[in-house]
């Protein structure tokens, strides 16, 4: 089958591998329909993610079509098309049962502080993901959702991780009716997570990010008043003085690991991998909030220390949560969202090409070329 | 004397007064999708899936964990010396540097044993088009001159430095009489 190949730092291609194999009772082998570059994929692309393997395949973004099942599924049968989330999880361990599906602890044995994800480094569980003709599928009984009647799989593919990821990045947040919410990222999540603060009843989305074609397609899909920072000053201050000079409500990291904006951060984190990542977005985010805002980050590091302004944190007395998205827990909300008119998650696709062509499909959305905001791709046997 | 201090006592939270008075559940943005449950109050909490993936390949373990998770992924083993250097890092724990930043080196070394395994299976890379220029030719031209220019200027200045310094490393020859 036809398969994504990280061979090292923004080196893919696409080959021919063997196809997957049941493995476990509960798996499944998905022929994948449609498949999705995350903004995260960059991480792993840029080589900042440890234990990624040359050969891995990539691609957490999926949907597809039943094609195999082990001997204990029982919940979808062969030729149920279905909405894969993004992490696997077992729904019967000490985290699933709490509705933690993205801290699922009997599916990744590299790693104890996250699930595992598809395709995404041996960190995260060591799955091939679907950027690919097939897919294995662990513990079908639980994450497949299979397709709604009349959903369109370009709505469904985005159903896997970015409305949920959205989604959940303005929950986390806390927001109160009528608070102002600062998202830092304009990519498909930081514009998600703004459309979806809506949702909770924020008073005042406010996006920031330095492209300005992003900004653009934000203000428009979201609604939201959009920034470039390299035209607003010290972002910090320029929320303080829109804010009455106390700060957000809540602030969203939607950026992580690959934030520019602070050359030394740029350096150290990006560059060096002295830390995890640039850590730009998070230092604005915590400085930013007001004194008794919630910080929300969706925003994905390494696992390695970080330079966080640690001490404002406790000064400040803010909250922080972030954690992977529990995408079963939100799916049967947002699918209700979509189906109502609610969100309209294929507006975010600009791109969509042949899985023979992922390289460039890579190199687009990575250097922001061609007003690229979310790239579908298509394997040769999705239209069979 | 026995210290007491080594291993704390755990303490049972009901006999705390007062705990979880002001427990709350509409102070937490995610309730009620979260169902809050105490270890202590989960009868089952060790419970684990009824059938386990058999280990047929290598897998490394997280030593903060007393076992295989029930599936785990297999496509790409340890290997070579990439492969050594990631057991060593399986020997420490995810709070230590000596995990992660072995792991970041043979993720490094694994790309020169990927190209080593292309050319030992008459593969020759395409490295221009594996990093999409194609795509960054036709979208953002100038960019990529730029980046050429620069890598050309970068290995020329090398290649330039390094033969000077040869020169002068390099024995006068001295005719003897």
């Amino acid at each position: 089958m036809l398969a994504m190949e990280y061979r090292g730092p923004k080196r893919v291609r696409a080959v021919q591998k063997p196809m997957p194999e049941i493995k476990h009772p509960q798996d499944a082998i998905v022929r994948v329909l449609r498949t999705c570059i995350c903004g995260s994929d960059l991480h792993l692309y840029n080589g900042n993610v440890p234990d990624t393997r040359v050969g891995s395949t990539f691609g957490h973004e999926f949907v597809g079509e039943i094609v195999e099942v082990g001997t204990e599924v029982t919940k979808v049968k062969v030729g149920d098309r279905v909405i894969v989330p993004f992490n696997i999880a077992c729904g019967e361990c000490h985290f699933c049962r709490q509705g933690m599906f993205g801290n699922c602890h009997e599916s990744n044995t590299e790693s104890t502080a996250v699930g595992a994800i598809f395709g995404y480094s041996h960190t995260a569980g060591g799955f091939n993901g679907g950027q690919a003709e097939y897919c294995r599928v662990p513990y079908a009984n639980v994450g497949p959702t299979i397709l709604p009647e009349g959903m369109d799989l370009d709505d469904a593919v985005l159903l896997t991780d970015v409305v949920p990821t959205g989604y959940q990045a303005a929950e986390m947040a806390g927001i109160q009716t009528g608070d102002t919410v600062v998202v830092f990222g304009a990519g498909p999540i930081g514009i998600m997570a703004a459309r979806c603060a809506w949702l909770f009843g924020a008073g005042r989305v406010i996006i920031i990010d330095q492209e300005d074609y992003r900004l653009e397609f934000a203000r428009n899909y979201s609604y939201c008043e959009a920034y470039n920072f390299n035209e607003i000053g010290d972002p910090v201050v320029f929320i303080k003085k829109i804010t009455d000079w106390l700060g957000a409500d809540c602030v969203i990291d939607a950026v992580g690991a690959e934030a520019a904006g602070n050359a030394l951060q740029t350096l150290t984190g990006r560059k060096l991998l002295l830390q995890a990542g640039s850590a730009t977005a998070l230092h604005w985010a915590i400085n930013s909030v007001k004194k008794g805002g919630v910080v929300s980050i969706v925003g994905v590091y390494g696992p390695t220390d970080n330079l966080v302004p640690i001490g404002n944190m406790m000064n400040k007395g803010l909250t922080m949560r972030g954690n992977q998205t529990s995408v079963k827990r939100l799916l049967p909300r947002l699918i209700e969202h979509v189906q109502n008119g609610v969100l309209n998650p294929k507006g975010l696709i600009t791109h969509r090409l042949p899985l023979e062509e992922v390289a460039d499909g890579y190199r687009i959305f990575s250097g922001k070329m061609d007003n690229c905001i979310k790239t579908v791709l298509m394997p040769p046997t999705a239209n069979q | 004397m026995e210290n007491h201090n080594v291993i704390n006592t755990p303490i049972d939270p009901k006999k705390i007064k007062g705990w979880g008075i002001d427990a709350d559940p509409k102070n937490d943005p995610t309730y009620p999708m979260r169902n809050r449950m105490n270890i202590s109050q989960d009868p089952d909490f060790k419970h684990r899936p009824k059938s386990l993936q058999p280990e047929d390949t290598e897998v490394l373990r997280s030593i903060e964990r007393p076992n295989v998770s029930a599936v785990f992924g297999t496509p790409e083993p340890p290997t070579g010396l990439s492969g050594l250097i990631r057991r060593f890092a399986f020997q420490f724990s995810e709070n230590q540097y000596p995990h992660w930043l072995p792991l970041l080196l043979a993720d490094r070394v694994n790309v020169v044993e990927g190209v080593v395994d292309d050319l030992v299976h008459g593969h020759i890379p395409n490295i221009f088009a594996e990093k999409g220029y194609k795509a960054e030719w036709k979208h953002s031209p100038q960019t990529l001159v730029l980046k050429m220019a620069a890598f050309t200027a970068v290995t020329a200045g090398t290649i330039l430095w390094l033969s000077s310094g040869n020169k002068k490393k390099k024995p006068v020859k001295r005719s003897r009489y």
